[in-house]
């Protein structure tokens, strides 16, 4: 029982860092909560479901819908963020107008989501068993899509440390994240920077739809509730940290699968909360947080 | 068409006040000049304005003939003219060697940048000692040399520096002031310097302007500028 517990949590905890991971990387790239990620996530997912319902292929829709999920992180940037950032520069409200923005553009993906494809729930089709693997007499709850997200997972944790951590432009990255107008006076074109951020958090996003969806339902706010766990691991893991998000999303998924076990169902997403409570108690800076530096 | 730097009747202002008024002025290439002026002298968003941090309302401004404005400032970067801004100079998040690294990320010249790199560290070796360090590690001094060692890898022509020794002890300001005079005869580096502590930029100077409320009072060398105990009084505060 115990080893079941786990897997459901370590399965449903690969999900979350999935969104969680999306989330890091805005954050890393811009310094910007981005609301409107489930909103992003989901319109790449119905672009997914639509090359699949055409091609009968999910293995073709999974990189086209990445590409798109790339495709409308970059234009939320373009066409929102960035003209945003131009003209509300400084003070209170450049700090919160982000915030407000992304919110406003969930509501507006929404809404033309909802326009397109209606609210109806759509069964996306898996292209994997989602019955568990069988040892002996004894099925796990733990299925190929399972693991499928797992590795989706970790492959996207993969590729984003690798190009954050060892790269040239993970570092411009990081620093026009970190200091946009020292990173410009460096020479680095800080509006392409970014753009790439928002493209390489709206791949993710779009993995995350692609992956999780199959094996639920798709309707414009079917990754919402998805959001705030995401969110919460993402804290959890310090906010900044791609191997936080994960760990953030495991401690949640399995923190949730044993209190759905062994306490309550009824207190699963309270729970949620009270483990976010207690990581910032103890790690304020979250697991993965990074101390803060002397003053010169 | 090596003219240098020529700044012509540049007004800036934030709104109704004027915060630069009309300033003219020229340097020649190779020369160091630093800009004097206490607080709201308009010192600061002179430098802002030139590395293209925010727009001019009036004026020109040319870099060997080539206009400096309406230009972004990674654009002006890659052209040459670097701006090491006041106490904020480092990305205190990114280690010692990633704020390096920055300098020549967008280089093509790799060979160049290892070598500006090495170059750096054997000007401020201290850095050696810290590459994996975060920048907000360092001290204060040591901060600002990580600033211009980086700025040095960039290869700049033209260098813009923004009160440096801003909350330094007087022996690191000696020494961060040193190696900026021997930086700019080794590579033969133009510097417009921004300072409120006159004494010490007047000694490594060629010659100072002196701002008050955005506008010129007088330009000179260091001994014209010192010898004037009305200018010492009211300016330069020694």
């Amino acid at each position: 029982m115990f080893i079941d517990t786990l897997l459901i949590g370590i399965s449903s905890g690969a999900i979350y860092s999935l969104m969680a991971l999306a989330l890091v990387l805005v954050w890393r790239s811009t310094r910007v909560v981005n609301f409107a990620q489930s909103g992003q996530a989901v319109l790449s997912t119905y672009i997914g479901y639509e090359i699949t319902s055409k091609t009968h292929n999910y293995w073709i829709s999974l990189p086209l819908a990445i590409i798109c999920g790339a495709l409308i992180g970059s234009l939320v940037d373009l066409l929102f963020m960035s003209l945003l950032s131009k003209r509300v520069k400084s003070g209170p409200i450049a700090e919160i107008a982000p915030v407000i923005a992304t919110l406003g553009l969930l509501g507006l993906i929404q809404s033309v989501i909802g326009l397109i494809w209606g609210n109806a729930f759509l069964q996306y089709p898996s292209p994997l068993s989602g019955k568990g693997f069988t040892f002996g007499s004894h099925t796990v709850p733990f299925s190929p899509q399972n693991l499928f997200i797992v590795l989706a997972s970790a492959t996207v944790l993969a590729i984003f440390g690798v190009v954050f951590r060892f790269t040239n432009l993970g570092l411009a990255l990081r620093a026009s994240s970190f200091a946009p107008e020292i990173a410009q006076l460096a020479g680095i074109r800080v509006s392409r920077v970014r753009n790439i951020g928002w493209s390489f958090a709206g791949a993710a996003g779009a993995v995350a739809g692609a992956v999780i969806t199959p094996t639920s339902t798709l309707s414009p706010n079917s990754l919402d509730l998805l959001f705030v766990s995401g969110f919460i691991a993402a804290v959890i893991g310090g906010l900044d940290s791609l191997v936080g998000a994960v760990v953030g999303g495991l401690v949640l998924g399995i923190g949730f699968s044993f209190i759905l076990q062994y306490i309550s169902s009824s207190v699963t997403f309270l729970a949620g909360f009270i483990i976010l409570m207690i990581v910032l108690l103890v790690r304020p800076r979250g697991i993965f947080g990074k101390r803060v530096g002397r003053n010169a | 068409m090596n003219q240098g730097l020529v700044v012509s009747n540049l007004s800036i202002d934030y709104g109704s006040v004027s915060a630069v008024k009309d300033l003219s002025f020229a340097l020649t290439p190779g020369e160091l000049v630093a800009v004097i002026g206490s607080n709201g002298s308009g010192k600061s968003t002179l430098i802002r304005s030139l590395s293209g941090l925010i727009a001019p309302t009036t004026g020109a401004a040319s870099w060997n003939g080539r206009s400096l404005l309406g230009k972004k400032p990674e654009e002006l970067v890659r052209e040459g003219i670097v701006h090491i801004s006041e106490g904020k100079s480092v990305i205190p998040e990114l280690t010692v060697a990633e704020n390096l690294a920055l300098g020549g990320l967008w280089r093509s010249d790799k060979n160049d940048v290892r070598l500006a790199h090495e170059e750096s560290l054997q000007i401020f070796p201290i850095l050696a000692t810290r590459l994996n360090q975060r920048a907000d590690s360092l001290s204060g001094g040591e901060r600002q040399m990580l600033a211009i060692a980086r700025a040095l890898i960039s290869r700049p022509q033209l260098l813009l520096l923004d009160e440096p020794s801003l909350g330094l002890a007087p022996l690191i300001i000696e020494q961060i002031f040193v190696a900026l005079n021997n930086l700019r005869k080794r590579y033969g580096l133009t510097v417009l310097l921004v300072e409120q502590n006159a004494m010490s930029a007047l000694k490594i100077a060629d010659r100072g302007l002196i701002l008050h409320l955005g506008q010129l009072v007088t330009s000179g060398t260091p001994a014209e500028l010192m010898q004037d105990p009305q200018l010492r009084a009211a300016y330069l505060g020694f």
